[in-house]
C-alpha cells in the first residue's frame, strides 16, 4: 500500500499537496490539466523533488528520504528510458545488477523477459536500431525483471501512434496483473484512464485528492477538470 | 545527503590540489618579492613591451583576418576544407618548431634574404621586436580566421540575398551586413588573441631579447637563469600575475568568441563578390594567408626529413623524455578535469577551481615551485616531474572548459535514470560517464598532450642542461646554429605532437559507443 502523508511540493510559486492511500496491487490513473503537477507528483515519488513537507509510505516503511534506486518501484519516463551506448540486454540487465555483473542465470532471465516483451532475439542490438514501440518494450522488460512492487508510468508510450500506445498499456496490464504491481500512470488521455485503471486521482489546484472510480469521476467531472477534458 | 557529500570528495580533491599548487607558487613568489622594490627600469620596459606587442599582434591578426576570411567565405576551391581544417593547427602546433620555420624562411641564411640578397636590396631581419609580432601573427592570424568565418556564416543567407535584389556594392554590403557582424566579432577576437599573447615566452626567447624585445616572462627567465637574482625573479613574477589577472577579469566581462565550434559550412548566396576585382582581391588574400602559414612549415619538414637520421643520441632520449612527461601530465590533467567538470553544473566552484590556473603563467609557476623545491632539494633534480605537474596545470582549463558542457548535457539527460536504477560509484564511471565522455575526453586529453609534448617554458628554469624535454633540445641545437640538425629536431617535434593529438583523439572516437 503506498501512503502519500500530507505530502507537500513546494517550487516557488508552485505548491502541490497529496493526501492519500493506493492498495497493493491497485491501478491508478492521474489526470489533471497540464501544468498541475502530474510528473511532479510522480517525480516526488520516485525520489527526484525532495517534498517540502509531509512522508511516503510503502506498506509500514517510510521511504521519503530513501534515494530512487533503493525505492521499492520502477519509473518509465516520457523518454530518456534507455542508455543509447549500451545494447539492448545491457539496458536490461541494469535492472538486476546496476553494475552490470550478470550470472548465466542472469542472462537466462533477461532472454526470458525479452521474450515476454516480444524482443526474442534483439538483445545485441543498440536501441537506437529499434522501432519506437520496441524501445518501450526494453524499458518494460525491464521494469519486469526488477520486479518492484510499484510501477510509475509518466507517459512513456506518448510518442507512440494509438493502436501501438494500447497495445503497450494492455501489455503494462498484462505484467502488473502476474506480478501484482500496484499501478500508477499519467495521463492525457480519458479512454485509457478508463480501459486500464479502475480508479482516479484527480490532480487540481495544488491538490492531488484520493482516488476516485474513474467512470464516474470522467461522466461527471469536477469544473477545472471539465474544462480540461472539454464537452 | 551524506551521499551527495560524498560524491563531491573526488571533486574536491582536484580543487584541494590545485588550489595548493597555484596558491602555494603565487604565495612563495609574493614572499620571496617582498614587494616591487627589486625591478629596474629594464623591468618597467619589458611591461610596456609585453602590453603593447600584445595589443599589436592582436590588430594585426585581426586585421589581415578580414580580407582572409571573407575570401574563405565566398569563394569555394579545393582544397578549401582541408585549409580551414588547418587553420585550427596553430592551437596545437608547438610554438618553437614554427619559430624554427619562420627563421628558415626570414631568417639571415633563409630564402627571403638569399632572394633579396639576389637582386641586391638589403636583407630584412627575423629577430626583435617586429620579429615576435610577426610570429604571434603567425600563431593568431589563424585563430582570427576561423573566429571571423564563424561570422560570415552566422549572416543568414537571406540578408544577403536581400541585399543582393537591392543592388548592394561591396560598400553598402560592408556597411550594412558585414560591418555589424565585424563590430560584434572583432573586438572580443582581439581581446582573446591579446590575453594569448601577454603570457609570451617562446617566441620572445627566440626571436626578441635586448631591452626592446622582451616580455615579462622573457625577463623572468632572464632574472633567474643569468643574474640568480631571484627577489627580481620574483617580483616580475608578481607582474605577470597581475597581468594574467587583469586579464582572467577582463575575459569573465566580456563573452570570448568560441573558435572551435564547427558552425554550418553553408554554400554561399551565388553572385556573391563577383567580378574580376574582387575575384583578383580574395585569391590574393587566400593565397598569401597559406603561403605565409604553410612554407614555414612546409620548409622545415623538407629541411628536416633529411636530417631524421642524422640526429644525435641526445634528441632521441629527449623525444623519450617528452613523450612520458606528455603522457603522465595528460593522465592528470583528465584525473583532475574530469572530477571538477562533472561537480561544475552544479557547483560553481568546481569550475571556479579549474580556472586557478589561469592566474599564474609558465614562467610564474616554474618560479615558484623552484622557490618552494630550494630549501629542500636540488631543484635540478626536479626538472622533470615539475615540468609535467605544471604542464597538466597549465592545461586543464582548457580540458575542463571541453568537458563541461557535455557534462551538463549527460546529467540532464541520464541522471534520473541512472538514479532510478542505483547506478553509482564505479559502475557509474565505467557504464556511463565514461563511454557517454569518450569523446570529449580524447580530444581533451589530445590538447593536453601536444600542449605538453610542444612547451617549452618550465623546463627551461630547471633544467641544467643534461635533461632535455624535445623543445629545449630544440631550442639548444637552433642556439649553436646546428639548423639542419635543429630542422630535423623540429620535424620530429610537429610530427610527434600532431599524432600525439591524434591518436588520442581517435581512441576517444574509438572509444565512443554511438
Amino acid at each position: 500500500m503506498l501512503t502519500l502523508d500530507n505530502l507537500t511540493i513546494s517550487q516557488g510559486e508552485f505548491r502541490l499537496v497529496a493526501n492519500l492511500t493506493l492498495a497493493t496491487g491497485s491501478r491508478t490513473a492521474v489526470i489533471g490539466p497540464s501544468g498541475a503537477g502530474k510528473s511532479t507528483l510522480l517525480g516526488a515519488i520516485a525520489g527526484f523533488i525532495a517534498p517540502s513537507a509531509g512522508r511516503i509510505l510503502w506498506n509500514e516503511t517510510e521511504i521519503t528520504r530513501t534515494p530512487p534506486g533503493a525505492r521499492p518501484l520502477s519509473i518509465l519516463f516520457q523518454d530518456q528510458n534507455l542508455f543509447p551506448h549500451l545494447s539492448v540486454a545491457q539496458n536490461i540487465g541494469l535492472g538486476i545488477s546496476p553494475a552490470l555483473r550478470l550470472s548465466r542465470a542472469d542472462h537466462t532471465r533477461i532472454e526470458a523477459a525479452l521474450e515476454r516483451t516480444g524482443l526474442a532475439g534483439l538483445g545485441a542490438r543498440k536501441p537506437a536500431a529499434l522501432s519506437g514501440g520496441q524501445q518501450s518494450r526494453v524499458a518494460l522488460a525491464r521494469a519486469l525483471l526488477r520486479a518492484k512492487p510499484l510501477l510509475l508510468l509518466d507517459e512513456p508510450f506518448s510518442a507512440l501512434g494509438p493502436a501501438l500506445k494500447s497495445e503497450m498499456l494492455s501489455l503494462v496490464a498484462e505484467i502488473a496483473q502476474e506480478q501484482g504491481t500496484t499501478l500508477l500512470m499519467v495521463s492525457h488521455d480519458p479512454d485509457d484512464a478508463r480501459a486500464l485503471c479502475p480508479q482516479t486521482v484527480p490532480v487540481e489546484n495544488g491538490t492531488a485528492h484520493p482516488p476516485q472510480p474513474t467512470d464516474a469521476l470522467l461522466d461527471n467531472p469536477p469544473p477545472a477538470l471539465r474544462a480540461y477534458l472539454g464537452p | 545527503m551524506a551521499r551527495g557529500l560524498r560524491q563531491l570528495i573526488p571533486a574536491a580533491l582536484s580543487a584541494a590540489l590545485l588550489a595548493a599548487l597555484v596558491l602555494g607558487t603565487l604565495g612563495a613568489v609574493t614572499i620571496r618579492a617582498g614587494g616591487f622594490g627589486a625591478l629596474r627600469g629594464p623591468d618597467l620596459s619589458a611591461l610596456w613591451f609585453t602590453v603593447w606587442q600584445a595589443a599589436l599582434s592582436a590588430a594585426l591578426s585581426c586585421a589581415l583576418a578580414v580580407p582572409v576570411a571573407r575570401a574563405l567565405y565566398r569563394r569555394r576551391f579545393m582544397g578549401r576544407g582541408l585549409l580551414i581544417s588547418l587553420l585550427g593547427a596553430p592551437f596545437i602546433l608547438p610554438t618553437i618548431a614554427a619559430v624554427m620555420g619562420l627563421i628558415a624562411v626570414f631568417g639571415r641564411r633563409g630564402f627571403v634574404n638569399e632572394a633579396l640578397g639576389a637582386v641586391g636590396l638589403p636583407e630584412v631581419t627575423i629577430y626583435g621586436a617586429h620579429g615576435v609580432i610577426a610570429a604571434h601573427v603567425f600563431f593568431n592570424l589563424p585563430l582570427a580566421t576561423r573566429m571571423l568565418l564563424h561570422g560570415w556564416q552566422a549572416i543568414p543567407s537571406e540578408r544577403f540575398r536581400l541585399a543582393q535584389s537591392l543592388g548592394f556594392g561591396p560598400a553598402q554590403m560592408l556597411r550594412h551586413l558585414e560591418g555589424p557582424m565585424l563590430r560584434r566579432v572583432l573586438p572580443g577576437a582581439a581581446l582573446a588573441i591579446f590575453l594569448v599573447c601577454l603570457t609570451s615566452f617562446a617566441i620572445a626567447l627566440t626571436l626578441g631579447g635586448g631591452p626592446r624585445a622582451t616580455t615579462v616572462e622573457l625577463a623572468i627567465y632572464q632574472a633567474f637563469r643569468f643574474d640568480f637574482d631571484m627577489s627580481r625573479a620574483a617580483s616580475l613574477a608578481l607582474v605577470q600575475v597581475g597581468l594574467c589577472l587583469g586579464a582572467l577579469v577582463v575575459s569573465l566581462l566580456v563573452t570570448l568568441p568560441s573558435s572551435s565550434e564547427a558552425g554550418l559550412d553553408r554554400p554561399p548566396v551565388a553572385g556573391l563578390g563577383a567580378g574580376l576585382v574582387l575575384r583578383a582581391q580574395d585569391t590574393l588574400a587566400i593565397a598569401a594567408a597559406s603561403a605565409f602559414l604553410l612554407i614555414p612549415i612546409a620548409t622545415i619538414l623538407m629541411r628536416g626529413i633529411p636530417t631524421l637520421g642524422a640526429l644525435p643520441g641526445s634528441v632521441w632520449s629527449a623525444v623519450g623524455t617528452s613523450l612520458w612527461i606528455a603522457g603522465g601530465s595528460t593522465l592528470l590533467t583528465l584525473a583532475l578535469a574530469l572530477p571538477l567538470a562533472l561537480a561544475a553544473p552544479r557547483h560553481r566552484w568546481a569550475e571556479a577551481a579549474a580556472m586557478l590556473p589561469l592566474t599564474a603563467s609558465a614562467l610564474v609557476m616554474g618560479t615558484g615551485l623552484f622557490l618552494i623545491a630550494r630549501p629542500f632539494v636540488n631543484p635540478t633534480s626536479l626538472a622533470l616531474p615539475v615540468t609535467l605537474i605544471a604542464n597538466a596545470a597549465l592545461s586543464l582549463p582548457f580540458a575542463v572548459r571541453i568537458l563541461i558542457p557535455e557534462a551538463r548535457q549527460l546529467q540532464a539527460d541520464y541522471d534520473r535514470l541512472a538514479a532510478s536504477l542505483g547506478l553509482t560509484g564505479v559502475a557509474r564511471l565505467r557504464l556511463l560517464t565514461l563511454p557517454r565522455l569518450a569523446r570529449p575526453l580524447g580530444f581533451a586529453a589530445g590538447l593536453s598532450a601536444a600542449f605538453s609534448m610542444g612547451d617549452l617554458g618550465v623546463i627551461t628554469l630547471f633544467s641544467d642542461g643534461e635533461t632535455q624535454t624535445l623543445p629545449l633540445a630544440l631550442f639548444q641545437l637552433m642556439g649553436s646554429y646546428r639548423l639542419d640538425q635543429a630542422a630535423g629536431a623540429a620535424t620530429l617535434l610537429m610530427v610527434l605532437t600532431f599524432a600525439l593529438f591524434w591518436a588520442c583523439d581517435r581512441i576517444g572516437h574509438h572509444a565512443d559507443p554511438r
